[in-house]
Formats: C-alpha cells, structure tokens, sequence
C-alpha cells in the first residue's frame, strides 16, 4: 500500500474520533476505579509459592487465604466479599516488586498481605510508598524501619528479647556466643542483644557470621567445645539451623549447660531437624503451635482442616493470619465509598483484636504490632513447651537499639 | 588455646563429606570427560531415597545405603542410556544437558516429595559420641570418615584391580584404539555412569542425617565436588583424595581462627590461586594421551 495525502488524512480523522468517542466510557472507567465496587473489594496475596523460601511463604500464602475464607464465609466486611489476587513472586526480590506493581496498579488491590524475607520487603516498599497503598507483612524482622505503608505484624528485636535475654542470663549464665546468618537480620538482632547484655553485665565472647545457606557447623561446634559458653545465642536462619541443630547433637554438646537460644526455630525447622536434634533448646517467640487458648485451638483446627492434617502452624502463620482480620476490622469502620488504602491505614491504627497468641494491637505511631513474647522449650517430641509468657503485651519499638532516633506517625525523628 | 586433634579431627569429617561427594564426579569426569552438573542432584536423590526407605519402607539409614547406592546408580545409568551417551562428542552440549536434567529432578522432588526440609534419622547405634586420643568426635562422622575411606578403596580396585577397570582405563587413554582391540567402550562409558552417579547417591544418603534434605540441597555439593576435583587433578584418584584432605583442613583451619565466611572465601580464593599456577590439577601425572 502506497502512502498518500488521503490515507494520512483519513488515518488523522480516525485517530481524532478515537480520541473523543471514547469519553463516556473513560467517565465509566474512572466511576468504576472505586476501590470496592460491585459488593467486592480487591486484596493482593504476595508470598512466593517457588523458589528457595518457598516452603515456608507457602504457609504464610495458607493462612491468609484462610482467613479470607473464612471471613467471607462469615459475610464479609460489612457485606462486601474479599477477593484475593494470587501472584507468586518466586523468591526473587525483583519479581516481588513487579508483582507488587501489578497487584497494586492494574489489579487495584486496596491493600496486599506479603513477604517473608526483609529482602523482599524492601524489594516492595517503594512501589507502595510510590503509589500510596498499604502492604501487610506478618514477619518478625530487624526493625530499623519506618515507613508509613507498611503493617508491621511480626516481632522487632525489643519484643522477642527484653524478656529472654535477662531470664537466659539469670539461668545460665553471663558468657554469651552470639551466632547469625551472614545478612542484615542477624546483625541487628545482635546489635540490641549486645545493648541488652552490656547493661546486665554479660560479656559476649564470640559473635560469628556464616555464609547464608551454610551446612558444616563442625569448626563452630569446636569452638563451642573450646570456649564453653553459657548460653548460644543463635539467629541463624533456613537450612542452616537444622544443619546446626543436627550438628551440635552430633557432637554430643549438653543443652543443660549450653543451650541454644534462637529467635528463629520454629515448629517448621524442628519438624525437618527431629525432636532429638532440638530438645532442650530454647526459642522466643510471640506464638508457638501448643499455646493454650480458644482462639488458637480453633486457628489450629481450621488451619489442619482446610490445609491438612499434618500441617504445623508457627510464629509467622499466625500473624499471617490474624492480621487480616485486623484488615477486616480497619475496613468495616468506613463506608464503602470510603475505602482507601490510606483510609485504612489511619482506621487500622489503635485496633486491637484477641489473636491466637493473645490481645494483640496496632500501635498508631509505628505501625507495628503490640504482641505477648513468650519461651518454649523443645522436648524430643519435637513440640515446644511454654516456660514463659511476658506478664503484660510489649510495646513494638523498632528503634530500640538506636536511642537517638525514634518512629512517630509522622515519621522517622532524630531525638 | 587450640585443640590440635580436635581440629585435625574437624578438617578430616569435611573432608570426608567432600570426598564422598567428589569421588563419583572425579571418576566420571575422568573417564567419559562429561562435565556432569546434574551431580548435585544425584547427592539430592540420595539423600531423598534415604529419607523415602526410612519414612515408607521402615528403614534404618545403614540398612538403605546398598538400595541407595543401587537405585541411584540405576537412575544414572537410565540418564547415561538416554541423554548422555548421544553427547560424548559434544562435551559442551553435556553441560547444558546435565543441568536441564538437574532442574528437572529439583522440580520432580519439589512436585512429588514437597518443598518442606525432610527429616533422616541417625542410626540410633550411631548417636552417641566417642573419645579417641582424648579427642571427643562423633560417632556418625567417624562412620561417614570409615565409609568414604571404604568408597574410595571400592573405586581404586575397581579401576586397578578388575577386567573393567583394565578397560576403562584403555578407553580413558584412547577410545578408538580400545575399541579396536574389541573394548566396548559405550559398555564402559555407562558402567562408569552408572557408579559414578551411585557413588553421589551414596553421599547423599550420608550427609541427610547431618544436614538438612531439601530440593536445592545439591547445588552447594556440585560446586565443592568440582573444586575438588579440579584441585586434584582431573585424572587422579589420590588427587581427589588429597584435595578434599587438604580443602577440608584448610577450611576448618580457617573457619576455626576466624569464622566460616572467611574461610569459604580465602579457600576459594586459594583454588583460583592454585588453579593460575596448575592449571593440571596439584597431583597430575604427566598425561600420556
């Protein structure tokens, strides 16, 4: 086909009709972008279902979905039905920002429940801070973060340590070896450990990093051997723990005298390690499977009968969980032609429900949770028993370890 | 203060592991010339056909090395009759081959047995540990140690000491003249497969109890299994010997006045040194070929 005067011109006035004609329906279009319409309202699930943290995100990807259904079941939020946007980020940083990018921006998700690893997290935080929505992360983490479109439902260091590291001391002793994954979590958690032993007079004798992923702990078991500490303070995460764990008995070290403390080993990694391998050992945590209470004996049954019975429930699951029906309380305070991602945040803020773990709150400055910390034990049955509850709920202080800065709702301030 | 034999001690059950892993990839790296990437794998299947025969079968994990070490095997010569054998003269096609293959088995096990990290019990004989030379040193490392050792003897008389070893030996020196002599070189080729991949399966089976048993387990074994044989010397069964000897030492060494991180990346570091300056290998015989 030869191009002449008449095509071009015709092609123009096609092109300008297409342009105006279509303006009723961009009415339509933009009448339609109201984030709950037609008795719905649009969630994004973003936890990886392949990949190397696959096995545990896929957990977190359970319990969400269970309570989406079972809030649906129950009639919704104030009679709009939750429909959830599956992605599977694939363990990749750079696919969870994309994914959170299409969940957000073409799906129109008011809000989306994700991630496991902080490396993910921060993967996505721009792209929420960007387009102004709200991200739901139910993992404990480092803390040091401050960002006004995250729901923090996880433990920051002060949480899961103010307790422990005191009552390890007063029981076993003051010679600690601090032990961590190669990576920013570890780092951080030793950070405020080594703030919290200096003040009780403990003294850190030895503080190691392996190599992510690392599985022959035999030169760290010698030094065990050697150094004699009293207590093993272990942030050590994936494989690595069971690895260590496995090893440790291997040698045929006494947790009497030397236990293993971990933020980290939960009922997944002890189930892969075997009771034997983890009895004795100690773990703090908001929530363990065996908590006595009604709301977590009916988590714990609702989660065995959707997803099978040989399910574990952990300290990640659970706030995976609960913290959708925090979603669902925020949401039920606004009218529907008032639910806005940013809505939601600020009706979110001083809610509180009773979780498995216990009465748990949203703290309005930080958006972090207030949660009850408690110490297992492992026995050989490869189930925890609790020794321990925190007497009151703790206070979420992401910052702890930095005095000079602190997370208000207006922001990260230097004090 | 440093505890001498401890270390030694240390060093030696890394280097064990290392050996075991190796030793199957050293022998089909050495005869068939196939880089096999898909090693890892079979380290993994190992270690998930333990964990099947204890959790199905009722099992105990010494009771399972011989079904390991055979339906293992079985598997590498299954791969070597179908993929491999069409690719002996294109060495880099194998490569790719193998690893295709290695992602495939990741994707089966994930499919079949579940993401989660599976549990493999210590034989119960096993557990606890003993006092040699005032040294206390687990009972299962020292079994792993015994086991590798037996491994390798297994693999030096099968080459040196029986009619097929005599053959794969002509056929690693020169194929066409072999076979002119009436050697069925494809028989070799796949026999050496075959065990070599048993071999891998074998160490699988071993590390489980220590480690943990998941589908991208096999990755880190490929890449410390070629280290070590790559250090050895490519042809050189007591190369690969004294290579994981000499990783395993120096990685406890360092790991042990420093920490493990360190220590991954001076030993690296060290190959690549050695590497630029013996391209052979530390223990190659001058090649006759």
């Amino acid at each position: 086909m030869s191009i002449n005067r008449r095509h071009v011109l015709g092609g123009a006035a096609a092109a300008a009709a297409g342009v105006v004609a279509p303006v009723p329906h961009l009415w339509r279009r933009i009448a339609d972008t109201a984030w709950a319409r037609s008795g719905e309202i649009k969630v994004g699930i973003l936890f990886s279902l392949t990949g190397t943290t696959a096995i545990i995100e896929e957990s977190l990807h359970k319990a969400t979905l269970l309570a989406i259904e079972e809030i649906n079941a129950a009639g919704g939020i104030n009679g709009l039905r939750i429909v959830p946007v599956q992605e599977d980020p694939a363990s990749d940083p750079a696919t969870f920002a994309e994914k959170a990018r299409k969940l957000v921006i073409s799906d129109r998700c008011v809000s989306v429940f994700g991630s496991y690893t902080s490396a993910s997290r921060k993967a996505v935080l721009p792209v929420f801070e960007r387009q102004r929505n709200l991200y739901f992360y139910p993992t404990l983490y480092e803390g040091r973060e401050c960002s006004k479109n995250v729901i923090y439902t996880g433990a920051v260091p002060n949480q899961q340590q103010d307790d422990f590291v005191p009552w390890l001391v007063e029981k076993f002793g003051k010679r600690w070896y601090l032990l961590g994954s190669n990576y920013i979590y570890p780092k951080e958690e030793n950070n405020y450990c080594k703030k919290l032993l200096a003040e009780l007079g403990a003294e850190v004798i030895a503080e190691e990093y392996v190599p992510l992923g690392h599985s022959e702990f035999s030169s760290v078991v010698n030094k065990f051997r050697s150094e004699r500490p009293n207590v093993i303070f272990s942030t050590v995460v994936g494989d690595s723990v069971v690895a260590l764990h496995r090893q440790y008995r291997a040698a045929g070290l006494d947790p009497d005298t030397m236990p293993m403390a971990s933020l980290t080993t939960s009922e997944n990694e002890v189930a892969a390690m075997g009771g034997d391998a983890a009895a004795g050992h100690f773990t703090s945590a908001p929530y363990f499977m065996v908590w006595q209470s009604p709301e977590n004996e009916r988590f714990v049954e609702a989660y065995r009968r959707r997803w099978g019975r040989d399910k574990v429930t952990h300290f990640v699951s659970e706030p995976a969980y609960f913290q959708v029906y925090l979603f669902k309380q925020a949401v039920q305070k606004l009218s529907p032609s008032d639910i806005t991602p940013e809505n939601i945040r600020e009706a979110i803020k001083g809610e509180e429900m009773t979780a498995p773990q216990g009465r748990v709150r949203i703290e309005p400055e930080n958006l972090h949770t207030w949660l009850w910390p408690k110490i297992g034990r492992c026995g050989p049955d490869g189930q925890f028993t609790i020794l321990k509850q925190s007497d009151r709920w703790i206070e979420p202080d992401p910052y702890k370890a930095y005095p000079n800065q602190r997370c208000t709702a207006t922001g990260l301030k230097e004090v | 203060m440093i505890d001498v034999a401890g270390q030694l001690f240390t060093g030696l059950s890394i280097a064990a592991i290392l050996l075991m892993v190796a030793l199957g990839l050293a022998v089909i790296y050495g005869v068939t010339g196939v880089i096999n990437l898909a090693h890892g794998e079979f380290v993994m299947l190992g270690a998930y056909a333990a964990w099947f025969a204890q959790s199905f079968l009722g099992l105990g994990l010494i009771e399972s090395l011989p079904l390991v070490f055979l339906a293992v095997g079985l598997l590498g010569l299954a791969i070597e009759r179908s993929v491999i054998r069409w690719l002996y003269s294109r060495p880099l096609d194998t490569i790719l081959a193998t690893w295709g293959i290695g992602v495939v088995f990741q994707q089966l096990i994930r499919l079949s047995a579940g993401g989660e990290l599976r549990y493999v019990a210590t034989p119960p004989s096993l557990e606890h540990s003993v006092v040699l030379l005032g040294v206390s040193i687990s009972a299962y490392r020292a079994f792993v140690l015994i086991v590798a050792l037996a491994a390798f003897a297994a693999t030096w008389l099968l080459i040196f000491r029986t009619t097929l070893g005599l053959q794969l030996r002509a056929v690693t020196q020169n194929r066409e003249v072999a076979e002119s002599f009436g050697v069925n070189a494809g028989r070799v080729y796949a026999s050496v497969f075959a065990f070599g991949a048993a071999l891998a399966g074998l160490a699988g089976a071993l590390v489980a109890p220590l480690k943990s048993v998941a589908p991208e387990m096999g990755t880190t074994y490929v890449v410390e299994a070629f280290m070590v044989v790559v250090l050895g010397g490519v042809q050189s069964l007591f190369g690969t010997v004294a290579s994981s000897a000499l990783l395993g030492e120096l990685t406890a060494f360092i790991a042990y006045v420093s920490n493990d991180t360190i220590a991954k990346a001076l030993v690296l570091l060290a190959v690549v040194i050695l590497i630029r300056s013996r391209p052979r290998g530390l223990f190659t015989k001058a090649a006759r070929a």
